[in-house]
């Protein structure tokens, strides 16, 4: 009789990265849904073309450089799907097609892809869209009848118009990127995450209350500040990407934090309406050093 | 509920056993003893092959402090001293006895009142006792503080946080008198004022056989690696073991229920380790039980008699499926250290191909010592030895938290171990 002789533990816990991804893409639908009925068939049509070039981009790569092909983990999948929620739904698809494989081909594999990338690949994506084609990154439509207006962040912080109702930007009636405008959605979503502990609370309650909070200090409208813009997609999705973000729950919070401050200083004294992309982007920079600082206590450490 | 930071709650399957009652194994009829049982300096044989021997008898020995005798399990002749089979799957310097039952070589009749610290340790010592929860080091040394330092509790660790073993409970339940003389007589040894015993929460019943025995009872989270010592120190005192250090630098003395029996039998009847309680559990055994087995028995003999593996066993361990070692015969024999003999069918028995790490930091939450494994990880596969000195290696506990969470299955604890022998063998010869 011949056992297997494999090494400890013998025991493992009963998940995987695999299972992982595809819980936070299906989490995804949620908002994504939303953007469907607000912003129509041309936002289905958008999220699906995105997602499917994100995952193809990856095969091709990973076909050419005579790598295995690990589409099936669902993280191209996640990123396609979160880059199709950060841009106008009525991006031209050819230009989303460019996003995700730019997002694929340059942020991620050409870095080693998963767990190798320093940069969010949905986000660097969105950055280079919106240097290339600024006009078409920043033309907005009003929900269901799809009249182009500007985005509430631009009217009240730029304008100083009157905001929506609280109501509206909780369920996402108002102009916005296709997945960004129902904050209720994307609550929903990772409320499931955090209640399975896919992410944790510290990167976005640091997020969102740093954002709050400072508002609130300069005299803006704080329930305004949260409920608009990209943040609470941004918080919850993106500043807890594993691969991008800090470690330690420590790191968490001060990426989060980080985030916050670089989110005021753009809405409220930058050029641009909205500053979670960049915020985020920079802080991803930032993640090594944090790392390195942000060490858990040691068993026996002097306190 | 006092606890630690991090660990984990991997499914306790302890359900199999932890309702039988120990029964004594049939003596073996030949035993196969390697020298080495012990973390201390090697043993050197005292008998010869063609020796007669006494159940008891001591039969090695080694000269330096951290070092424990070994002792004939069953009286007969030695037959054999040469390299054989261990668990851990290269060959020891073993002796092999055969014959059976026979006349023993201990007996006597103390009470702890009357034995000073110092008889208490030269009986432990003479005894060969190891700590029996697993690690296997020298009891007798934990029993002498190091000069200038107080030992003020004693904590008997009755947790066995490690899934599927069930001795320990079964310890309490049944022999709880002879771990209250262990502990009182841990406690002569060292001065300590303090006894506690430490039981997971999962074992109400034997929380309540050990309450009322004049000694305290603490009941903890049952979370894994509760039984380790660190996180006991911690969680019953508040202290911690500095890096590097002993639970002595901070006062206290752990020993596991089992140890504290064997020592009342040391000290009481002179009689030396020679057989263990070990579970013999898993879907890969017909009728899981907890044997007492002699020392040197080996494997198979001791799985026949829970009526053999199933038709799909395709691993065994000896130990618990957190720490435990896969073995790859059964001729093997049961040691000092052997609490459990597990045996998984194909279908709990599977293998992981390991991913690239995510960061998803939940080795970290989990890690009950507060280091990074994923960067460990990342440095041992580069072979970076001393960058995960700088992070800390030395420290790690080698729980398996770390392998049990990760969702890209990487091997994350053999790593560790691997790179603390390296940084070890490094620091030696550089001596």
């Amino acid at each position: 009789m011949s056992f297997d002789i494999s090494v400890g533990p013998h025991i493992r816990a009963p998940y995987d990265s695999k299972k992982i991804m595809w819980l936070v893409a299906l989490t995804l639908l949620l908002p994504a849904g939303a953007g469907v009925y607000f912003f129509g068939f041309k936002a289905l049509q958008l999220i699906i073309f995105t997602t499917l070039a994100a995952v193809a981009t990856e095969a091709v790569c990973q076909w050419f450089a005579k790598r295995p092909i690990t589409v099936s983990d669902g993280s191209a999948a996640v990123t396609g799907l979160l880059l199709a929620l950060i841009v106008p739904p009525t991006l031209p698809l050819w230009m989303a097609g460019i996003g995700a494989a730019f997002a694929i081909a340059i942020v991620k594999v050409l870095f080693g892809g998963l767990g190798f990338n320093i940069f969010n690949p949905a986000l660097a994506a969105r950055a280079f869209l919106l240097a290339s084609w600024p006009v078409a990154m920043t033309s907005w439509v009003r929900p269901f009848d799809a009249v182009t207006t500007a985005t509430p962040l631009y009217l009240v912080n730029k304008l100083h118009q009157t905001a929506p109702s609280y109501w509206d930007l909780l369920i996402g009636n108002r102009a916005g990127s296709l997945g960004e405008t129902s904050a209720l959605a994307i609550m929903i979503g990772a409320g499931l995450l955090l209640l399975v502990g896919v992410i944790d609370w510290a990167a976005p309650a640091a997020m969102i209350g740093s954002v709050a909070f400072l508002s609130w200090l300069l005299g803006y409208d704080p329930l305004f500040a949260v409920l608009s813009g990209g943040l609470m997609l941004g918080a919850f999705y993106m500043a807890t990407d594993y691969v991008t973000a800090p470690v330690t729950v420590k790191g968490r919070v001060y990426f989060g934090l980080g985030c916050g401050l670089i989110i005021i200083l753009i809405r409220y004294f930058g050029g641009f309406p909205e500053g979670v992309n960049y915020s985020i982007l920079i802080m991803n920079m930032l993640t090594p050093v944090i790392d390195k600082y942000a060490r858990p206590r040691l068993y026996g450490a002097k306190r | 509920m006092s606890s630690f930071r991090g660990g984990i709650h991997p499914p306790e399957n302890k359900g199999k056993t932890e309702k039988s009652a120990l029964k004594t194994a049939a003596r073996p009829v030949k035993v196969i003893l390697p020298l080495q049982q012990n973390l201390g300096c090697p043993n050197e044989p005292l008998v010869k092959v063609g020796d007669e021997v006494k159940e008891g008898q001591k039969i090695a020995d080694a000269q330096k402090f951290i070092s424990a005798p070994l002792h004939a399990p069953i009286s007969g002749k030695v037959t054999r001293i040469e390299q054989l089979d261990n668990a851990c799957g290269f060959d020891v310097a073993s002796i092999v006895i055969e014959g059976g039952a026979g006349e023993t070589a201990y007996a006597g009749q103390w009470s702890v009142e009357e034995l000073t610290p110092e008889q208490i340790r030269k009986s432990v010592r003479e005894a060969g006792i190891v700590g029996l929860g697993g690690a296997t080091f020298p009891t007798h040394v934990k029993l002498t503080p190091p000069a200038g330092k107080k030992i003020d509790t004693v904590i008997i660790n009755g947790c066995e946080c490690e899934p599927y073993i069930t001795v320990d409970h079964r310890l309490m339940l049944e022999r709880p008198a002879e771990i209250i003389y262990g502990a009182r007589a841990i406690a002569k040894a060292v001065g300590a004022g303090r006894i506690v015993i430490a039981i997971e929460s999962n074992k109400p019943d034997a929380v309540k056989k050990l309450n009322g025995q004049g000694v305290a009872v603490a009941v903890l989270r049952t979370r894994y690696p509760q039984g380790g010592e660190k996180m006991l120190i911690r969680a019953l005192t508040g202290r911690e073991v500095p890096s590097g250090g002993l639970p002595s630098d901070v006062g206290v003395v752990v020993q596991n229920v089992g140890t504290a029996i064997a020592i009342a039998e040391a000290v009481r009847l002179g009689k030396p380790l020679i057989e263990r309680a070990v579970t013999v559990t898993g879907s890969g055994i017909k009728q899981p039980q907890n044997l007492i087995v002699r020392i040197g028995t080996t494997f198979k003999e001791v799985i026949e008699q829970c009526g053999g593996l199933t038709d799909d066993a395709a691993k065994v361990i000896m130990g618990g499926p957190m720490t435990g070692i896969a073995v790859s015969t059964l001729d093997v024999p049961v040691v000092k250290a052997t609490s459990c003999i597990l045996a998984l069918s194909k279908n709990d028995a599977q293998n992981y191909e390991e991913g690239d790490c995510i960061r998803c930091g939940r080795c970290l939450k989990v890690c009950p010592i507060g280091l990074m494994p994923n960067y460990l990880g990342d440095y041992a596969k580069l072979k970076e030895w001393d960058k995960m000195a700088e992070y800390h290696v030395a420290d790690c506990i080698e729980c398996g938290c770390c392998s049990y969470v990760c969702p890209s299955k990487i091997y994350l604890v053999q790593y560790f171990k691997v790179a603390k022998r390296e940084l070890q063998t490094r620091k030696a010869v550089c001596k």
